[in-house]
């Protein structure tokens, strides 16, 4: 093979004649399997190895294994078979068979979202490549670091529709942070390189690396040379927060006297929720966490006022209406936080810090914008603030601070989540009951992970999460079937550790199939099915807009038997309709005896239930919906 | 409100595909485009005109940033600056309307580049509102063709737009 690539010939030419042809590159693969052809090493006169000469495919899985990659998620098919026969011959990265691709891409996203650490991704071209797309839009809705590699078809193929080909570049285009098409075999290692680092830094984000058949040809080798950095004069991501910018947050935080720390995702992906958590003690301030942000502050705190936002509590709500101060950090004031922008916290001066400029001022109007990394501005910003208070002792205001505790105390107590609620015999499941009863059987040290809809809400209200990343869930996207691939990927991160995947019936059925790769990977997940059956979400809609007119939002004639179904896949499962047996399920689903073992507790609840509070559409807000007849509209009950 | 913007973007396959995407994706409007590679063959320009109020030029200019191609993106009217469109317009010249088209040319101070026994193609150059009043002056009926390059524009005095 060495001589008909003019590439190989241009490496002779270069090499001055000290080839080892034939050489072991992979260390302890299968020698017998691996084509001899497929790597040598390039010598330099004095024998020093200045690069070997690789496959694509080989370099591709070494550059993986050389940006620390531990898992790869995916799918093999025509384009990616080259790639797939590299996999074959290393062994430093497992590669995860999953049973649709774009379980694949959950998985990854929550392997990132749990460890912190970049989530892999490959799938074919075509069929393979669209199926992953639902998952990187849900990554890139959430920013979370993933890179996505797609087989292609060859680059003299590609416009010719062939076989298995779509444009993946331009598919993806509007839901990744950056992507790359491949053109030659010699570009990988740098691409991959790049990717990662675009990846994970600034606002981190999926970047889909797209690969050509051509460019892994075994047959084509090039030397690999992963760069041991990257500089890009078009992307340079901000770090630290404008000094002067920082020092006016300081003095506003200090002079506030009914102020609120509103924190999101930002907290979490930045590292920052120590930081946060410290300051925020320093302050007295009470906090609040977007759906993405739990975690961020301890939810056990006596400063946390739970979630904000349209299903966020009531204190939290109300305190963000009347504060004169919002200290808002890695939050991006989505639709679902604000309810209407034009009645937004009129009163209140707005702190911004985010990452990424475009987030600042998008939706409301920041008066102290800060971009920056949240954990670097929080830093500048704690050293700042330690300085202030030792300058100025009665800063912030005690006295007022007091005043605005015993308001938010008087809201909670009015109206704020029951924590406790009790078992009547007889008396049916509220779903409610399950995330509390998770709670107390996990005692607060699980993973969650979660579907989308009613039961998600139920478990960011209800599942107090103590330390960030532990709440896994798909926020901005909402994708239905995200819940289980997201455990299975937060299990191979922490397999020792205990998963919850809080789901639906509806969401479950989205991505069931990877009870299959359970099995496959002995994951031991522990699924608890909110089961109402039904859609549980668009009922309550419809019931509240839509004079309770069920538009296909029931199925409960043809619902699978989930414990035949879980047992079918070689699992176990349980179903419990009776709210005395709850908890006893709950505990043998979690006990040692099925530690190792994939458990489904299907949970029969009362389908009737809504999530409350919920915000009144176009109001402010402190409009809410607090139960099935209790309104809270512009300061009033109604 | 009209807005020159000038983007400074990587000369690489896709880049400009990410540009045009922003726009239709975030629901920012592009009234004219053009793009061309700079003397440094590695860099692309490019000049677009947007109307937009000065909130959603500001998210934009935002948003052109995170494209990672891009090295940098100027709002030119923003401050002084020159901007320039070439045109090229094809026009039925018959009998007495001739001299006249002829005339209007010359007060626009646009050439005439070719000549039939019944038509003139006349090229024209200057800002994009210069040339919407030339047409308005030689009346549409006359008008057979028209192409216009979309408006390009740099900064006036020592300020420059560079990677």
């Amino acid at each position: 093979m060495l001589g008909v690539n003019p590439k190989n010939i241009r490496l002779l030419q270069v090499a001055s004649g000290k080839l080892q042809k034939n050489q072991s590159v992979m260390g302890t693969v299968q020698k017998t399997l691996r084509p001899p052809q497929s790597g040598m090493n390039v010598t330099t006169d004095k024998g020093q190895n200045i690069a070997e000469a690789l496959s694509g495919g080989d370099i591709l899985l070494r550059a993986l294994q050389d940006a620390g990659v531990e898992y790869i998620f995916g799918y093999p098919g025509g384009c990616a078979l080259h790639i797939y026969d590299a996999i074959f011959r290393q062994q430093k990265v497992e590669h995860i068979l999953v049973r649709h691709e774009q379980a694949a891409t959950h998985m990854a996203d929550a392997y990132a979202r749990a460890t912190g650490r970049p989530g892999v991704v490959l799938v074919t071209s075509g069929p393979g490549a669209t199926n992953a797309i639902t998952g990187i839009a849900t990554a890139h809705m959430d920013s979370i670091p993933m890179v996505v590699i797609s087989a292609q078809v060859p680059n003299p193929l590609i416009g010719t529709d062939a076989f298995q080909e779509t444009d993946m570049i331009g598919i993806s285009r509007p839901v990744v942070k950056h992507s790359f098409l491949v053109k030659d075999c010699g570009e990988i290692a740098g691409v991959v390189k790049k990717a990662f680092y675009i990846a994970t830094t600034g606002r981190p984000g999926p970047v889909v690396i797209d690969v050509p058949k051509d460019t892994t040809d075994p047959e084509i080798t090039v030397p690999y040379v992963f760069p041991e950095s990257v500089s890009m004069r078009s992307y340079n991501p901000a770090v630290r927060g404008n000094g002067r910018q920082i020092r006016k947050a300081v003095n506003a935080l200090l002079g506030a006297k009914r102020p609120v720390i509103y924190t999101g995702g930002g907290v979490i992906q930045g590292n920052a929720a120590e930081l946060l958590t410290r300051i925020a003690h320093k302050l007295g301030f009470p906090v609040t966490n977007t759906l993405m942000g739990l975690g961020g502050f301890p939810g056990n705190d006596e400063q946390f006022l739970g979630m904000l936002g349209m299903h966020g509590t009531y204190e939290a709500n109300m305190a963000m209406h009347h504060a004169d101060v919002i200290f808002a950090v890695g939050a991006r004031f989505d639709d679902r936080v604000t309810n209407s922008p034009a009645k937004f916290c009129l009163d209140a001066t707005i702190i911004h810090i985010d990452v990424d400029p475009a987030s600042i001022s998008k939706i409301i109007n920041a008066h102290i914008p800060i971009v920056g990394q949240v954990a670097s501005v929080l830093e500048d910003l704690e050293g700042i603030l330690d300085a202030e208070m030792e300058r100025q002792p009665d800063t912030p205001d005690a006295g007022a601070l007091d005043q605005w505790w015993q308001q938010i105390r008087s809201w909670r107590e009015a109206h704020g989540l029951d924590h406790d609620m009790h078992v009547e015999p007889g008396k049916p499941i509220l779903p409610q009951m399950v995330v509390q009863t998770l709670y107390r059987v996990t005692q607060g040290n699980a993973y969650v992970t979660s579907d989308v809809g009613q039961h998600q809400m139920f478990a960011a209200q209800y599942y107090k999460f103590t330390e960030p990343r532990r709440w896994i869930n798909s926020g901005g996207l909402g994708t239905m079937g995200f819940g289980l691939p997201a455990a299975m990927g937060v299990q191979f991160a922490f397999p020792d550790s205990v998963v919850a995947c809080v789901t639906g019936e509806g969401s479950f059925m989205m991505n069931m199939q990877e009870l299959s790769t359970c099995l496959q990977y002995r994951l031991p997940v522990k699924i608890v099915n909110i089961n109402n059956q039904s859609l549980g979400m668009v009922k309550q809609w419809q019931d509240m807009q839509y004079g309770g007119r069920h538009s296909h939002s029931t199925y409960s004639d043809s619902l699978p038997d989930f414990k035949a179904l879980l047992e079918a896949f070689g699992h176990v499962g349980f179903k419990v309709d009776k709210a005395e047996d709850l908890e006893p399920a709950m505990r043998e689903a979690f006990a040692p005896a099925l530690k190792n073992r994939t458990v489904f507790v299907d949970c029969w609840v009362d389908p009737h239930e809504h999530v409350y509070p919920m915000a009144v559409k176009g109001g402010s807000m402190r409009d809410m919906y607090l139960n099935k007849i209790t309104t809270y509209q512009q300061g009033d009950y109604i | 409100m009209r807005h020159i913007i000038a983007v400074l973007l990587e000369n690489e396959a896709g880049a400009l595909s990410r540009v045009v995407g922003l726009f239709a994706q975030r629901n920012y409007n592009i009234d004219s485009l053009t793009v061309a590679p700079t003397e440094d063959a590695t860099l692309s320009r490019l000049t677009l005109t947007t109307a937009a109020d000065d909130k959603k030029i500001e998210q934009i200019i935002k948003h052109l940033y995170k494209v990672i191609e891009v090295v940098k993106v100027i709002d030119l009217s923003e401050s002084d600056h020159v901007e320039r469109e070439l045109m090229l317009v094809k026009v039925r010249a018959e009998g007495i309307a001739r001299s006249e088209i002829k005339r209007t040319c010359e007060i626009f101070r646009g050439q005439i580049v070719d000549v039939t026994s019944n038509s003139y193609t006349i090229q024209l150059c200057g800002p994009s509102d210069k040339l919407d009043a030339f047409i308005r002056a030689i009346g549409k009926t006359t008008i057979l063709e028209v192409v216009r390059s979309g408006a390009s524009g740099i900064s006036r005095g020592e300020k420059i737009l560079s990677a």
